[in-house]
């Protein structure tokens, strides 16, 4: 088992004809993940060439619509690379299609734009699950990927992972790859974002196969510490965690939007603080939080 | 972005916000003749600084004539506001205040939508307010989809508890700093204070505007608001290089891939420091997904150019990009720095094709170049090597 994401998974690309999403669909499908189709409204009846994990060429065919593309080849995700002035449009344009997953890679989404889709989409009763802006993406090893999170690094095994950062998840992933993951989600470190840390906790509580959580934060915002509230009261079982930015001085972007220490709010002390108290046990360094698991799991 | 009040001010005036006519003055004589041009009459001298308690620190000051706006200039010139030197003042003219009173719009994080703060009680500290009387601050949530309408306006005024025709007036000037918040991409706008005249004019007194950099593709014009000057100059040239760098205060340059990864190698080579003569992480740099020669290239020359900076430390790990790529990266980097180049690099590499990119590292085997194994490693070896050097 695993969440959000699993073997049946039916993948489109919003962007499938740019540079990021060629790419990306070609990982996407050498990893053994079901990459049907795409959508690109100037492409619209064209095809991209392909090779599926086996090494056969596959055609896939490019749709003007979310919509259309759902229709006729019953994608349930879609994963989007375009760039960030088009990415309020493909948003909502996917939210309306009801899409049921949405993973959204784009760097650089206007804030307002993301609350605009945010907000869209719990105006459609939320039928669509929302994945980034500005994230990785979401792997279920051995199932399905959607993203751009590296398949080759672990296999499938009883580990949850939800993690704001990118390259934090492949070095937390890759220090446990000997136990395996269910599923690993990057939700993203802008300011607005669909899934959250509390949404992939729940999932993973839920999910059978999930034996045990880790949980990455960094600077900015009060995700972790309202994280901190849910373990408390919902989640039995054991999490780990790491926040990542102790050193970032007060008021300066640390590379993703939304991390910012701003005043005394948003410290990696204050979370780190909030996730102790709920019980979890918090690493100093990415290799400490991997060792705390193995204790834990021993 | 942050932006001055004399920005902010000249946003709401392009929206059609109610604002007092003003001057902006970098000397005490563009002061006096800004006052002169202001009509000569009493106006206020506002040191223009991003910080708040100016005017308990001596930064805020009236003057009854341009001789003396002069003078207040001439003090508040050059004035140290919380760490913050008065480069600029506003002249502003005097007002007949009757009434002053809150109003905000902002990102509200947590609930993914934005968030409308008004109060019949301005001028104060805002957040002294709402710890003291919360129940005297109305919080009304606002729709990203619809903004604040008429509807919207009437709403947020009438929980701030005003009443009447001045509640219709206050409603209105919502209406338009909240164009303000929509067409400029702001996360936030505030006034406070708001005030009321004694002629019964609504007039945002002072404002404080931040931007949203992600959107600067749709206002290129907000590119001239970045206030260059009180940029690290280090900092700015990365920019120019399109380099994700923040600059510290330590002895370690840090290169890495990622953000949340570099913020994590960041603090690992601080607690590293901790065994080597308190040495520091000197700055963050994140050079992404590519890690070309020319973007490794780049990174070292602006590390390098930082002459706090003792050694390097660079930790990538190969997720899409293959470490090979990435070694290959460093060899042709130091080759493009030559003699530029004197500071010890450690590298740490895992992930994807990481023996190839070590095997590219080890036959190079560049002087300058120490292989680690662990992200823990190569930040203990980067801070012994700073702190010997030191």
């Amino acid at each position: 088992m695993s969440i959000f994401l699993n073997q049946d998974s039916k993948i489109i690309v919003q962007g499938i004809t740019g540079g990021e999403g060629t790419k990306h669909t070609a990982r996407m499908l050498a990893s053994g993940a079901d990459v049907v189709g795409g959508v690109n409204a100037r492409k619209a009846g064209t095809t991209v060439s392909h090779q599926d994990a086996d090494g056969n060429d596959v055609e896939l065919p490019v749709f003007g619509g979310v919509s259309e593309a759902m229709e006729k080849t019953g994608a349930d995700v879609s994963v989007m690379f375009v760039p960030p002035a088009f990415a309020k449009d493909a948003g909502l344009e996917a939210v309306d299609a009801g899409i049921g997953l949405l993973v959204i890679i784009t760097e650089g989404i206007p804030v307002q734009d993301s609350a605009a889709i945010w907000a869209h989409a719990c105006e459609k009763g939320n039928a669509t699950r929302i994945i980034g802006p500005n994230c990785p993406g979401i792997i279920s090893p051995g199932e399905s990927l959607a993203g751009i999170i590296p398949a080759n690094i672990t296999k499938k095994g009883k580990l949850g992972l939800v993690s704001k950062s990118g390259t934090l998840t492949y070095q937390m992933m890759y220090e446990l790859r000997d136990l395996g993951f269910s599923t690993a989600i990057g939700i993203g470190g802008d300011p607005v974002i669909g899934t959250t840390h509390i949404d992939a906790l729940a999932a993973f509580q839920e999910d059978p196969d999930t034996e045990a959580i880790v949980m990455i934060g960094e600077i900015g915002g009060d995700a972790e510490e309202r994280a901190a509230d849910f373990i408390k009261e919902n989640v039995t079982k054991p999490v780990v965690g790491y926040v990542a930015g102790f050193t970032a001085p007060e008021g300066k972007t640390m590379g993703h939007a939304g991390a910012i220490v701003s005043g005394s709010s948003g410290t990696a002390q204050a979370k780190k603080e909030a996730l102790e108290a709920a019980g979890v046990k918090v690493g100093k360094t990415p290799s400490e939080t991997a060792e705390l698991m193995r204790e834990l799991l021993s | 972005m942050d932006l001055f009040e004399y920005q902010a001010r000249d946003l709401f005036e392009k929206h059609g916000v109610p604002v007092l006519k003003a001057k902006v003055a970098e000397t005490p004589e563009e002061a006096q003749a800004g006052a002169e041009a202001l009509g000569g009459g009493t106006v206020v001298v506002k040191s223009q600084v991003k910080v708040g308690g100016r005017g308990k620190a001596g930064g805020v000051k009236l003057a009854k004539n341009p001789e003396e706006a002069r003078q207040r200039a001439e003090e508040i010139l050059g004035l140290d506001i919380k760490g913050h030197i008065t480069k600029r003042v506003m002249i502003a003219e005097g007002a007949d205040i009757a009434e002053e009173y809150y109003f905000s719009v902002l990102l509200d994080r947590a609930n993914r939508t934005y968030l409308a703060m008004c109060s019949k009680e301005g001028g104060m500290d805002i957040e002294t307010l709402a710890e003291e009387r919360p129940e005297a601050l109305a919080r009304v949530p606002v729709s990203p989809l619809t903004g604040i309408d008429d509807a919207k306006a009437k709403e947020i005024v009438e929980a701030a508890g005003f009443d009447g025709e001045l509640a219709g007036k206050i409603a209105d000037v919502l209406q338009t700093l909240w164009t303000v918040f929509d067409e400029e991409d702001a996360t936030l706008v505030e006034v406070n204070p708001l005030v009321s005249t004694g002629a019964g004019d609504i007039i945002a007194l002072d404002g404080k505007v931040s931007l949203d950099d992600n959107a600067s593709f749709r206002h290129p014009d907000h590119e001239d608001l970045r206030d260059i000057d009180a940029e690290d100059p280090l900092e700015l040239k990365a920019k120019k290089l399109d380099l994700n760098y923040v600059k510290l205060d330590g002895e370690v340059g840090i290169i890495g891939n990622g953000a949340g990864l570099v913020m994590s190698t960041l603090d690992v080579t601080a607690y590293a420091g901790e065994r080597h003569n308190g040495v520091k992480p000197a700055n963050f740099l994140d050079i992404g997904g590519g890690a070309s020669a020319e973007v490794m290239a780049n990174g070292l020359d602006v590390i390098l150019g930082d002459d706090q900076v003792k050694s390097v430390f660079v930790n990538v790990f190969g997720g899409i990009t293959a470490c090979d790529e990435v070694a290959n990266g460093i060899v042709k980097a130091l080759e493009l720095l030559g003699d530029t180049a004197t500071k010890p690099l450690v590298v740490r590499l895992d992930g994807n094709n990481v023996e190839e990119g070590r095997r590219i590292l080890e036959s190079a085997d560049h002087p300058l170049v120490t292989l680690t194994d662990t992200m823990d490693g190569g930040a203990d070896k980067a801070a012994e090597l700073a702190a010997a050097a030191n």
